[in-house]
């Protein structure tokens, strides 16, 4: 069996009689870079602040890096955590952020976190409000990484920077996570942010995850499958169809494939990450209004 | 050294790419045997991708017998897939790259052309449509 970095069994968070989370059930394998997408609202931030240790849950179990969440020192010291609001004293510089690091966190990385700015070119002795959006987020991400965390939790890190500077945060992510040794969970509302750098895909609908899955394996079994127009009847009992569309002459369906299609009449072809997210939001609610998967449209 | 891309609109998983990418060039002639592939960490930080791409790229070529991982050191190039040499290769994507401006100064779209070659591929080439 795999080892597990998060593991969740029925998790759900109330506020009075509304639930923002429930019958959370998810695995992240330790390693992986799972990328946690939902509407705004979906209940993306409630999962990450129980995994933190932040919010207690009003039902079920979580296992982080072993543990359950508490807000104690030998759970957190195990884990990062980037609000969606940086966390940065705005009129301290990096130098002074570095210190504090360095003073809170027993497995502190001092070298390593100073290579990472230096990489970056970031300025270490000047304050963060002096700082573009996309060097403070840097900051942050690097502090996170400089406690050697097993596991990261990211809450919309890049909502508010360019397309710029989201690039440069990931692909500093990325190359930290190619350093070895942390799993990462990440949130966005952009599918397009998330598909390059994760391995891992969990999506939520109405407080509830619909997929938690490796993006691989979800690109290999989901197809779009069209033929002339014709019964359904065999090949819905034979695989999960998500969405079926019709026309006089033609049907088209997304569906999630249980083995190879043997009727020859189905053309089947790939269909990429972003369509299978419809697919599964589109079985739901059409309520998912906050849900931007690409910027400005195609 | 060679640069990899990443198309997250094909639905062809991405380590596919990688490795899919690593081919055309070793066919191509622009990486040969001896050769060291990009570090997975010069790949990721570049592409902003996730280093298991690179891995599981790299891996199904291992697999293929096309390239050696050398624990410390990296990937290296062992052979050529088998294939046409890298002249008449490059020929072949001459005359495709002058068949492709036909299709469209013939009002095909990309689309089109795509489902053209792949019926083209399906029917078995020129005797199967003869």
């Amino acid at each position: 069996m795999t080892d597990l970095a998060i593991d969740t069994v029925d998790l759900g968070k109330r506020y009075g009689s509304v639930w923002a989370l429930q019958h959370c059930s998810i695995e992240v394998p330790v390693g992986r870079v799972s990328g946690l997408v939902g509407a705004n609202g979906a209940g993306k931030t409630t999962l990450m602040r129980m995994l933190a240790g932040l919010s207690r849950p009003s039902a079920g179990t979580a296992h982080v890096a072993g543990r359950a969440p508490a807000d104690n020192r030998d759970f957190l010291r195990e884990i990062g955590y980037l609000a969606q609001e940086v966390p940065l004293y705005r009129r301290w510089n990096a130098e002074d952020h570095l210190a504090l690091g360095a003073h809170m966190n027993p497995a502190w990385d001092d070298g390593l976190t100073r290579d990472r700015l230096r990489n970056l070119r970031i300025p270490l002795d000047r304050p963060m409000e002096a700082l573009s959006g996309g060097m403070r987020a840097q900051v942050a991400l690097a502090l996170a990484l400089g406690k050697r965390p097993q596991v990261l939790l990211l809450d919309e890190p890049v909502a508010a920077l360019d397309p710029l500077a989201r690039r440069e945060f990931l692909s500093a992510l990325a190359g930290a996570v190619a350093d070895g040794g942390v799993t990462v969970l990440l949130s966005s509302h952009l599918l397009p942010d998330l598909e390059r750098v994760c391995d891992h895909l969990i999506l939520i609908a109405d407080s509830q995850p619909v997929i938690c899955a490796e993006i691989d394996d979800l690109l290999a079994s989901h197809k779009l499958l069209t033929a002339p127009a014709r019964d359904t009847t065999a090949i819905e009992r034979d695989h999960q169809v998500l969405t079926c569309t019709r026309t006089p002459r033609e049907v088209s369906l997304i569906a999630k494939l249980n083995g190879p299609v043997i009727d020859p009449a189905w053309r089947v072809d790939d269909i990429d990450l972003e369509e299978i997210v419809l697919a599964y939001l589109g079985q739901r609610s059409h309520q998912e209004t906050g849900f931007a998967l690409v910027e400005g449209g195609r | 050294m060679i640069s990899l891309r990443l198309d997250t609109k094909s639905g062809i998983p991405p380590y596919l790419q990688i490795a899919q990418q690593v081919r055309q060039a070793l066919v191509a002639g622009i990486l040969r045997p001896g050769d060291q592939l990009p570090t997975v960490k010069e790949v990721v930080t570049q592409l902003a991708i996730n280093p298991n791409t690179v891995f599981k790229g790299y891996r199904e070529l291992e697999h293929e017998g096309l390239v050696e991982g050398r624990p410390g050191a990296g990937t290296f190039v062992l052979r050529r897939p088998p294939g046409p040499a890298p002249g008449a290769h490059a020929a072949l994507v001459r005359s495709l790259a002058r068949w492709v401006d036909k299709a469209r100064d013939a009002g095909l779209d990309d689309r089109s052309i795509e489902a053209m070659v792949r019926e083209t591929l399906h029917a078995g080439g020129a005797e199967a449509i003869a």
